[in-house]
């Protein structure tokens, strides 16, 4: 498994390598500059700041500078945030998304399950068709629609919690963003282990276990979890990409600091380097994710050997 | 069959657990970070907002008028406003202009002190000055002070900065030499990138010298904390010389970039004044907040430019002026954008000091006689029914820009039978597109004034300005914009302006589409705002009623 897990993480770096490339050459062709604005500089002093952030170079000069850079673990100078580097500001986003994304994916897979389980076992009954019809909702209407909405019920009408992130301490201004961000993931999961562990419930071996008397909490238990929960499980890498891509949106509305909107702005604001940093971020974090699933599936599923 | 007859029935109190295990660990993930006691706990605090995040605090660094919101609490130039508006001395106590209008000498307030403690010294400013011109600090706002000795050959790196012709006589008095009589220099020295700076914390701190808790403060408050995305926090300086008159301890600059998200903020308790109101509930917003709502107007044009140096607009002033009559203004301000916007008839915006804008020949004509003479003058130029004028109309992609072009799209299509086709692009791209000048034929794009002078409005279309993207190019309005800038007499500089801007609107290079308005939510328990042309409202001069 050691072996197994090494060769995984030296197959990523040509992979994380192409990624760096890809993203630097696309960053860099996109129309504009870090420095435009309808308040045009003038050209001593545009140049002035090309210069200080070696923009003057041509482009592969400016790729080698930047690679260097990164094996010293220096993703460079932020064009949009003058004072900081873009090394600080995703040690700045990171603990703040991470903490958002962590606690929207154990919400989603507790309750996410939970009720695939409940609908599972009263299938066609109210409680499932309550549970699957969420799940639709849950599914199809996207985060920027439900955001907007729990802000209006939650904090303007009912006044139960704070409508954002900035100026409020403890708990309270977590909850919003979170059910935002976790509700097509609870959605998407309770449909999955509801579909699975109706599949399992009707398979020979509970039959067998009914037989010999076991009751129905144990069956689920013992029995027939295990294996509907493997697709669930599979459905973790893309849950995880959901989850960050979902937070971009989330953090630009309840004013979150965290990658998500370093990345709108950098995009916007053509910081090529702070764009350049986030996505490598990722690109790492995907990678390992990934990797701690396949991890993981040994663990559930004992046919699994690593090589 | 056999599935059916498996069906496993489970009881109540089984569901029951279930659900409780999993309220269980929600509830113990979550719990995990309690609350902390409040530190502002018996303090005044003030949230207000800011539309984008500020990208730098560092004074000469900062570009965004977001920054130089909350630079001008956490520091202060020689000169500042008052809540209408008006320049008050303020780091300065008094100055002398000499006869020729080149040498301006202040004498500083001998009580200013630095957060540190240290006083506020003429040194400070002259650093200030220098190291916003100086090519390795790499500042946006170097060539606002273009004005003073030396300045642009520092920029290009000719001189060193400590040649800019800026001195300290003694610790409390500044002289600071000019090349031309800038009569707008007092409004340009209450920019925050011309605030003192502090030479013992630049050489300590570095790049790292505008972070919280390196960045000394000479102005009514102290940064304490930044979150960039969300929020800057700052707390009364009690080193500054006016703290006495400082009601507000705390103020929180919340970054809010969306303007529904600002308003159900501001619904929700959680802010007192808004920067914005969002266009699609501006007349709900009206009639629910009365006089909460601020609404004034101030230094900023939207308008549409043609590209002069390019078919089919080059050379053609009487086509630029058809298209230009044939829109509707009022249609547009009263209809589309709805928010008490003021139909431009001028390219600087009235109310600007000491200036009154000439307007376009038509302003007083009736929409229908403006569309009769706009059909001639289309006629004229050679087209008709069946030969329609084709154009491409770009604005960057935004809800507000699209229904602006569909209404201008309409009124030319139906009073000329001109075909304006809509191209949307994103900001970047259309400002790249602007300054290329290769694709472009009319784009939108908008002007907001630095100070309140018409200069700034009129120096955008100088033939060599940068930020001229019509490409508008013509001796008499540069001859009449050079002779201004030579004139130390106010009013005699006033007419050279004013003549400039007859010329350009006879030429019509630009649309003036209409004039912004700013608009504010502002909680009625706050006292001192004012409404003001340049829509500057330092936390120093607020503060909450005391009845409540």
């Amino acid at each position: 498994m050691l072996r197994y897990t090494l060769r995984r993480l030296l197959s990523a770096i040509p992979t994380l390598f192409l990624v760096i490339v890809l993203a630097f050459v696309l960053v860099h062709q996109a129309p504009g500059s870090p420095f435009s604005d309808e308040r045009v500089l003038p050209p001593a002093v545009e140049e002035n700041i090309r210069a200080h952030y070696r923009l003057d170079e041509s482009l592969p000069e400016q790729f080698i500078h930047y690679v260097a850079g990164l094996l010293r673990g220096d993703f460079g100078p932020s064009y949009s945030y003058p004072d900081r580097r873009v090394g600080d500001l995703i040690a700045i986003g990171v603990p703040v998304s991470l903490k958002l994304g962590v606690i929207a994916l154990i919400v989603s897979v507790v309750v996410g399950i939970t009720a695939g389980i409940v609908a599972a076992l009263r299938r066609n009954m109210p409680l499932d068709r309550l549970v699957t019809g969420f799940a639709m909702t849950g599914i199809s209407v996207p985060v920027f629609v439900i955001a907007p909405v729990l802000v209006l019920l939650f904090a303007v009408y009912l006044d139960w919690l704070p409508a954002s992130w900035s100026g409020q301490d403890g708990i309270s201004r977590l909850v919003l963003p979170v059910i935002a961000l976790a509700l097509p993931q609870i959605a998407n999961i309770a449909r999955l282990t509801r579909a699975n562990l109706i599949d399992a419930l009707g398979s020979n071996f509970v039959r067998t276990a009914r037989a010999q008397g076991l009751g129905t909490l144990a069956i689920v238990r013992h029995h027939a979890l295990k294996p509907a929960l493997l697709p669930v499980l599979s459905y973790m890498g893309p849950a995880i990409a959901a989850v960050l891509t979902g937070s971009v949106i989330v953090e630009e509305v309840f004013g979150i600091p965290g990658l998500g909107q370093f990345f709108v702005r950098g995009a916007l604001n053509r910081d090529y380097t702070l764009v350049l940093g986030v996505v490598i971020f990722y690109a790492v974090l995907i990678v390992v994710l990934n990797l701690i699933v396949d991890l993981l599936y040994g663990l559930i599923d004992p046919r699994i050997r690593y090589r | 069959m056999i599935n059916k007859t498996m069906d496993v029935v489970i009881n109540r109190r089984t569901l029951l657990k279930l659900t409780a295990a999993a309220i269980a660990v929600i509830v113990s993930v979550t719990a995990g970070c309690s609350g902390k006691p409040d530190p502002d706990a018996g303090l005044t605090v003030l949230n207000r907002s800011l539309s984008s995040d500020p990208e730098s605090l560092d004074p000469q660094k900062a570009r965004s008028t977001q920054a130089a919101d909350v630079l001008r609490d956490i520091g202060e130039g020689l000169i500042g406003y008052d809540p209408a508006g008006e320049l008050v001395a303020a780091g300065a106590e008094r100055w002398t202009v000499s006869e020729d209008g080149l040498t301006y000498t202040f004498e500083l307030r001998a009580d200013a002190r630095w957060s540190t403690g240290e006083p506020v010294t003429a040194e400070d400013y002259v650093f200030g000055l220098q190291r916003l011109v100086d090519p390795a600090s790499a500042t946006f706002y170097a060539s606002a002070v273009s004005a003073i000795v030396n300045a642009e050959a520092i920029i290009r790196g000719e001189l060193p900065a400590e040649s800019l012709g800026v001195r300290a006589e003694d610790s409390h008095t500044l002289e600071i030499d000019l090349s031309e009589p800038t009569l707008y220099l007092l409004g340009l020295l209450t920019h925050p990138s011309t605030f003192p700076a502090h030479r013992g914390r630049v050489a300590a701190h570095g790049e790292d010298y505008a972070l919280p808790g390196n960045l000394p403060s000479n102005g009514a408050y102290l940064l304490e904390s930044w979150e960039p995305g969300s929020l800057v926090k700052i707390r009364r300086n009690t080193e500054y010389w006016n703290d006495g008159n400082t009601a507000i301890d705390v103020v929180y600059h919340h970054v809010i970039t969306q303007e529904a998200q600002e308003l159900n903020r501001y619904r929700a308790g959680e802010l007192h004044i808004t920067t914005n109101v969002p266009p699609e509930s501006f007349q709900q917003v009206r009639e629910e907040y009365g006089e909460q709502l601020r609404v004034y107007p101030t230094l900023g044009v939207y308008y549409y430019g043609f590209n002069l140096d390019r078919e089919p607009f080059a050379d053609k002033p009487r086509l630029r002026q058809a298209l230009s009559m044939a829109i509707d203004r009022e249609v547009l301000v009263e209809k589309i954008t709805g928010r008490g916007e003021a139909p431009a008839y001028s390219w600087v915006p009235p109310g600007t000091y000491n200036y009154e804008p000439p307007r376009f020949s038509y302003a007083n004509l009736t929409q229908d006689e403006r569309n009769r003479i706009a059909r001639s003058l289309y006629r004229e130029a050679g087209y008709g029914e069946d030969n329609p004028l084709r154009f491409e109309l770009r604005y960057n992609t935004s809800d507000t820009q699209r229904r602006i072009a569909l209404a201008v799209q309409a009124m030319w299509r139906e009073v000329l039978g001109a075909e304006a086709e809509l191209v949307n692009v994103e900001f970047q791209v259309l400002l790249d597109q602007m300054r290329a000048a290769e694709i472009t034929q009319v784009f939108r794009s908008s002007w907001l004034g630095d100070y309140n002078d018409a200069y700034t409005f009129l120096g955008v279309l100088e033939s060599d300005s940068p930020s001229n993207m019509p490409r508008y190019v013509d001796e008499e309005y540069d001859d009449l914009l050079q002779n201004a800038a030579s004139q130390v007499d106010a009013d005699r500089r006033r007419l050279y302006l004013e003549e400039a801007e007859r010329v350009l609107l006879a030429d019509h290079a630009v649309i003036p589409l209409y004039f912004y308005v700013s608009k504010h939510l502002v909680d009625p328990r706050i006292r001192g705002w004012g409404d003001n042309l340049l829509d500057y409202h330092y936390s120093q001069h607020l503060s909450f009623d005391a009845a409540d």
